[in-house]
């Protein structure tokens, strides 16, 4: 069973609709039970940094999220689902994240030039093979919505960077981390190709 | 590199798609589910859901369309009409929605887009605004569904409604919506050169070469349309390959 991490952020009927079409056995929960007792964790989310880490905090989900993952129990983060797992970020000032990725979250230096948000299809540059790359060629387009971008401290844990002023990192794993800046669950085929391969994905 | 967007736009009038002209005149286009799907699979870009309905009855149809679209096309969708609460933008997210449209509420209620953009993320909120050319042939916003005047302008409500926290305009002239004869570019170039946000133009397209025309020279990020869709046999997969061959930055 894949258990989609409800913490109060956003989207997750999505998600949840997106896993079942590629035969995910899915259940939405808030429970730290459920995530104990799951083969796997999706951490999904849209919105503020801030009021993603005191939602985990409040419902005790922190704890259990990093211990699950140490237990090497498969995690796929998505957008801020991705984010939270940095040492900190800096939207609307410092907060701490759950550190299982050595990085920091920092903002796009917006201009005309450089709308921001990154919003809209743009396409990644993989530069390490990874199992739930699977059938992804190099250079498809994926569905972002974002204003903050994951910087990592090691470049071994970057599988897919993209262009948007700078290169940043859009795809981090590592071990059973596997978490992306872009939306699978809203990028048609390729996301569900992504969705399907972690659905299916055996550590 | 960022890809330039098409986005259908899907009018909802009590749970049917319908059309209108310059915001009147509506006619019933067909079921909004279906041809949702059908737009998906023709690899649209983001989808436009807009209720017109303005009741809570209509809302509540509105979010049936949502949830039943999400369950099955993975794509974006982009929805508004009517919402004036947080509690409404709650829902609609719950729904499926990945970005909620603000327009009337953004004028009536002081406030609401910096607390919608606080709560949710900037780039989940989008702001409406509608244009009408008055008299003098000044731009002039429209709110209520273009029924009433607010006296402002277009590029200084633009400024404040990304300055309080929207993460991308809808930029649409009324007096083009439904018409087909083409964008208005120099409204769309005066707001894409006065926002550092992503712009969608809408209201006029009826021939591909005003996608290329919003894109290249309005410099919107995305161009909207419904009845070029739903009026001619053009559909997202011809215009993504014409705007493709003519070098225009789009999904291949």
């Amino acid at each position: 069973m894949i258990v989609v991490v409800d913490y109060g952020m956003g989207n997750l009927h999505s998600i949840a609709k997106a896993l079942e079409c590629v035969g995910g056995n899915v259940l939405v929960s808030s429970k730290g039970e459920d995530i104990k007792k799951a083969d796997k964790i999706v951490l999904p989310g849209v919105g503020a940094f801030r009021d993603g880490v005191a939602n985990l905090k409040k419902r005790g989900l922190d704890k259990i999220l990093i211990s699950e993952v140490e237990k090497k129990k498969p995690l796929l983060g998505i957008c801020l689902g991705m984010q939270l797992l940095a040492n900190k970020s800096y939207e609307f000032g410092e907060y701490e994240g759950l550190s299982l990725i050595d990085s920091e979250v920092k903002k796009f230096n917006e201009s005309i030039q450089l709308r921001v948000p990154h919003m809209g299809w743009n396409n990644i540059e993989i530069l390490k093979d990874h199992v739930l790359l699977k059938g992804v060629k190099n250079n498809s387009d994926f569905y972002f919505v974002h204003s903050y971008f994951m910087e990592c401290k090691n470049n071994e844990d970057v599988f897919a960077e993209c262009s948007y002023g700078s290169n940043f990192p859009v795809i981090v794993a590592k071990d059973n981390i596997f978490i992306t800046q872009f939306h699978p669950e809203k990028s048609q085929k390729n996301g569900l190709k992504i969705l399907k391969n972690f659905a299916g994905w055996n550590m | 590199m960022l890809k330039n967007r098409v986005i259908p736009i899907l009018l909802l009038k009590d749970g049917r798609a319908i059309k209108t002209i310059q915001f009147d005149k509506y006619r019933d286009v067909g079921d909004p589910v279906t041809t949702a799907r059908i737009y998906n699979a023709q690899r649209a870009d983001e989808l436009m859901f807009l209720d017109i309905s303005a009741s809570s009855e209509g809302r509540k149809t509105l979010c049936n369309i949502v949830r039943e679209v999400a369950e099955e096309c993975f794509m974006p969708l982009l929805v508004g009409g009517g919402v004036s609460s947080i509690d409404d933008i709650r829902l609609l997210l719950c729904q499926g929605a990945d970005k909620v449209i603000i327009n009337t509420a953004a004028y009536e209620i002081p406030g609401f887009i910096k607390r919608a953009s606080e709560k949710f993320g900037s780039s989940t909120i989008v702001a409406s605004i509608d244009v009408r050319k008055n008299k003098e042939k000044m731009y002039e916003v429209y709110v209520r569904s273009g029924n009433y005047s607010t006296g402002l302008n277009p590029v200084e409500w633009a400024r404040s409604l990304v300055n309080e926290g929207a993460g991308e305009i809808v930029i649409t002239l009324i007096d083009r919506e439904g018409v087909m004869k083409g964008l208005d570019i120099d409204l769309i170039k005066s707001i894409t050169e006065s926002v550092n946000v992503p712009v969608i133009a809408s209201g006029g397209v009826g021939s591909l070469k005003d996608y290329q025309l919003g894109f290249e020279d309005g410099g919107a990020q995305a161009v909207a349309a419904g009845s070029i869709f739903h009026f001619t046999d053009q559909n997202p997969i011809m215009t993504r390959n014409y705007l493709y061959n003519n070098k225009v930055n789009i999904r291949p």
